[in-house]
């Protein structure tokens, strides 16, 4: 068998070297001429075609969401209409869900003191995972049932595509590929989602850089805390014009994610991933009307389960971490104290402080925990017990000496620091290059470091905190 | 009339053009060919982008975009009766 | 050496990646971007991959299972193409699954909007493989923007069965399934429309065609290969001499062995 493999082999490369590349290519030529005249011949039998009113209203749609004056915009203003919907939709339920939970976590205590468990295993089960879960549930699930089912509803509309249009020229200057912006689009659902969606960009060197540069995109995990801190320290609380403020903040951050992203592509395509832009085609396929229902319910039961699935698998152990933690003393200090202490002085100077920084970093493993961790580190130095508002949770931070800065510069560390686990393990799959999977932690964490720092060292020194 | 032949790219938006050769080579060629820009192949252009490239076309009933860097690598002919129509506008 | 055609078909389909269970049939899923294969594959599977208004949206390929009139079908969502012309990592995909795979029935998935761009497609699926059935999709919308496609014309002119659906409602797809079915059991016989070529390039087919054919007995479109040879497509080469190293060399070089020649 394996003679005649070879026989085969030399057989067929001494073909492909008998006709030269300038007959093959006319030979394709032809080749393709015949298929499509073929294709045109039976179309013209099979389909009639009249007035198409459909198609000329779609492109009266498009002459207005891809115009000169008026593209831009409202793409941003889109996004600002969903993230305010998503912001004051969630607020009241939210509420409720934490007011119930926190009811639940009430009933579990009293039981734990009914049958007398002692005190470190209701601390790890109940103040520990499960207040932990309570958090990412009530904090989390609200805005998602609202922003994913909005943000599918566009996607089935045929809307991204023309998004792709619209951007192509800035991904161009930067050497990349148009299509990243609907690889982008995919990441606001999840990084890890979108470092796969990048399989459409044909060229490596664009495929690559799309793959390294989608962390900038808040994705699920990271959308609550953004839009959580912008609500407290931007918006105020709880009237309109505060999560029309606070939707405002997350949109500049999104644009801000945008602008560094372009911004590294470029860096990336003038030194490690040197090239010019490839070929690009962009299909703008004709608007169809969405199945609302159905939206509504998959996405919604889909997310829904999702995200329960991953608070379980990934908050509760967190949770039960974290209290042990901050309940483990050495010497007069938690362990949570002691690491806290340890990262601060770095922290200080972004902005940050040792707690926030500390919770990034036990956060690798979900974007979803870094809030809640933050939260029962300050919670298990302090005497605070009930926490089943924004309110409580703007006194909390405040008490610990949350400034805007602070809230600033996490929700900037939030936006460009390292991907999550599952992405970075995603990132390692399809560049099968342990290289390029810790370059994609290290690139965006500089970037994070270096822009709070600025930030914070520029408002330090203007007085401004 | 003179049929004057031109680069994709400069197909005034709203004009059909017949495809008549391509200049690209290599990868670049397949794709045009692929997409159906085979020479004889009727093109309209549809849009441009808010920044002016890329530029969307109708190809075989498919809005497709392409950039004005790939779009120079095949020559058209101006279609007459567009060409009709322009100038009755104007 | 005399291999059944049962385990010759579960070795090629190990290459890829496949686990198949006895009697079941290989049904591929192809078409150009956006025109509802995943759709059409989450209504035939019940499963629930993602699907979106834009080209691209499925990138990895998906597998499914259902069962019609008794038969246990494996259904395979591949990436959508415009072509099979092997210009990009998804065609190629596309390509050797069909040509190496050798799945028992292609459905590919047309869009009724326009049908031009998507009869390209077929005309090439048609070269590589005869068990062809077309499913011309989206016909609601055809009707929404007053295009008449007349699924007889088509059947009669392509020479393989033309089903009209609309996936996203679940119209149209028992026929599919019944035609899929009969296509892939030899019940239905098909005689797809073959492109012809310009009379240089089919001669220069036929010459490669008769060089080609004593090395690889088991295989089953010559001239498919012919022309790809005649077009200087390397990627087609390095795929069979890929696949020959994998084990499965039985189904090209052995006569008689493969799949669908039953
Ligand atoms: N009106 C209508 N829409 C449909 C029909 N079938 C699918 N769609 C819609 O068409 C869009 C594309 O469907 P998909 O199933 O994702 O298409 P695909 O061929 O898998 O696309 P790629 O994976 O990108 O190649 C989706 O928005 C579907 O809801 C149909 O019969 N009628
Ligand atoms: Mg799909």
């Amino acid at each position: 068998m394996g003679t005649l493999n070879s026989t085969l082999s030399s057989l067929l490369s001494s073909i492909n070297q008998e006709i030269s590349a300038k007959e093959q290519q006319k030979i394709r030529d032809s080749i393709v001429s015949s298929i499509y005249s073929c294709a045109e011949e039976i179309a013209r039998k099979a389909a009639h075609h009249q007035t198409d009113r459909k198609f000329e209203l779609d492109q009266k749609i498009d002459n207005i969401v891809t115009s000169r004056v008026f593209g831009i915009p409202i793409m941003l203003a889109l996004l600002g209409v969903i993230l305010w919907l998503t912001i004051t939709g969630a607020n009241y339920p939210s509420q409720l869900l934490a007011n119930s939970l926190f009811w639940l976590e009430g009933q579990f205590t009293n039981f734990f003191m009914m049958v007398g468990a002692p005190d470190w295993l209701h601390g790890v089960l109940v103040l520990g995972m499960y207040r932990g879960l309570a958090w990412v549930v009530s904090v989390m699930l609200p805005p998602m049932a609202i922003f994913f089912p909005l943000f599918t509803l566009l996607e089935d509309l045929g809307y991204l595509p023309r998004v792709a249009f619209n951007l192509d020229r800035y991904f161009k200057k930067a050497c990349a590929h148009g299509k990243q912006a609907l690889t982008m689009c995919m990441g606001f659902g999840c990084n890890a989602a979108g470092v796969i969606s990048c399989r459409i960009i044909e060229s490596p060197r664009e495929r690559l850089i799309a793959v390294l540069t989608n962390v900038f995109v808040p994705c699920n995990g990271r959308f609550p805390i953004l839009i959580s801190l912008s609500m407290i320290f931007i918006g105020g609380l709880g009237a309109t014009a505060s999560s029309t403020a606070a939707a405002a903040v997350v949109v500049l951050l999104v644009l801000l994610g945008v602008v560094v992203t372009l911004l590294m592509s470029w860096l990336l395509s003038k030194t490690v991933l040197k090239g010019e832009p490839s070929f690009f085609t962009l299909e703008l396929p004709p608007y169809r009307k969405p199945q609302v229902g159905r939206i509504l319910i998959r996405s919604l039961l889909d997310r829904t389960i999702f995200v329960l699935m991953r608070a379980i698998v990934v908050a509760a152990p967190a949770g039960a971490i974290t209290w042990i933690l901050a309940n483990t003393y050495i010497g007069d200090l938690s362990i949570i104290a002691h690491l806290a202490g340890w990262l601060d002085p770095f922290a200080v100077l972004l902005g940050l402080d040792g707690i926030i920084l500390m919770a990034f970093i036990l956060g690798l493993p979900a974007n979803e925990i870094v809030l809640p961790i933050m939260i029962m580190s300050y919670l298990s130095a302090g005497a605070m017990l009930e926490l089943d508002s924004l309110t409580a949770l703007r006194t909390l931070l405040v008490d610990n000496g949350w400034t805007w800065l602070t809230a600033l510069s996490t929700m900037l560390f939030s936006l460009l620091h390292f991907p999550c686990g599952t992405t970075l393990l995603t990132i390692y799959k399809e560049t099968k290059s342990l290289k390029w999977t810790a370059f994609a932690a290290l690139m965006p964490l500089g970037t994070a470091i270096l822009v709070t720092f600025a930030i914070a060292q520029f408002a330090v020194l203007l007085g401004l905190v | 009339m003179t049929d004057t032949i031109v680069p994709l790219s400069q197909l005034p938006n709203g004009a059909s053009g017949t495809v008549k050769y391509l200049t690209a080579q290599g990868q670049v060629r397949r794709h045009l060919l692929d997409l159906g820009l085979v020479a004889g192949s009727k093109i309209e252009s549809i849009r441009r982008s808010p920044a002016g490239n890329p530029t969307a076309f109708n190809i075989r009933g498919a809005i497709i975009a392409l950039r004005n860097e790939d779009a120079d690598q095949v020559f058209v002919t101006l279609d007459k009766t567009m060409e009709e129509k322009n100038e009755s506008h104007r | 050496m005399k291999a059944t055609d049962k385990s010759c078909c579960t070795e090629a389909y190990e290459a890829f990646g496949l686990k198949l269970s006895q009697n079941q049939l290989v049904v591929a899923l192809a078409g150009n971007p956006n025109t509802g294969k995943s759709t059409v594959f989450n209504a035939l599977t019940g499963l629930k991959q993602h699907t979106g208004n834009w080209p691209g949206k499925t990138v990895l390929r998906a597998e499914g299972t259902f069962v019609h009139r008794n038969k246990k079908i494996l259904l395979v969502d591949l990436p959508g193409t415009y072509s099979l012309l092997a210009t990009s990592a998804d065609e190629q995909v596309a390509r050797d699954f069909l040509v190496l795979g050798r799945p028992h029935a292609v459905i590919v998935v047309a869009d009724a909007t326009c049908l031009e761009r998507n009869l390209n497609l077929v005309l090439q699926v048609m070269e590589i493989t005869a068990k062809v059935v077309v499913c011309v999709n989206l016909m609601d919308e055809a009707a929404r923007r007053s295009i008449k496609v007349d699924i007889e014309v088509l059947s009669r002119e392509l020479g393989v069965p033309c089903i009209p659906t609309v996936a996203r409602d679940g119209k149209g797809l028992t026929e599919l399934k019944d035609a899929v079915l009969d296509v892939a059991t030899g019940v239905t016989a098909t005689s797809p429309r073959q492109v012809s070529y310009e009379p240089h390039v089919e001669q220069a087919a036929a010459r490669i065609e008769s060089r080609i054919r004593p090395y690889l007995p088991g295989w089953v479109n010559h001239r498919w290969l012919a022309l790809r040879l005649l077009e200087g497509d390397m990627s087609i080469i390095k795929a069979i001499i890929d696949h020959l190293g994998n084990g499965s060399e039985q189904l090209l070089l052995q006569e008689g062995s493969a799949v669908w020649a039953r």
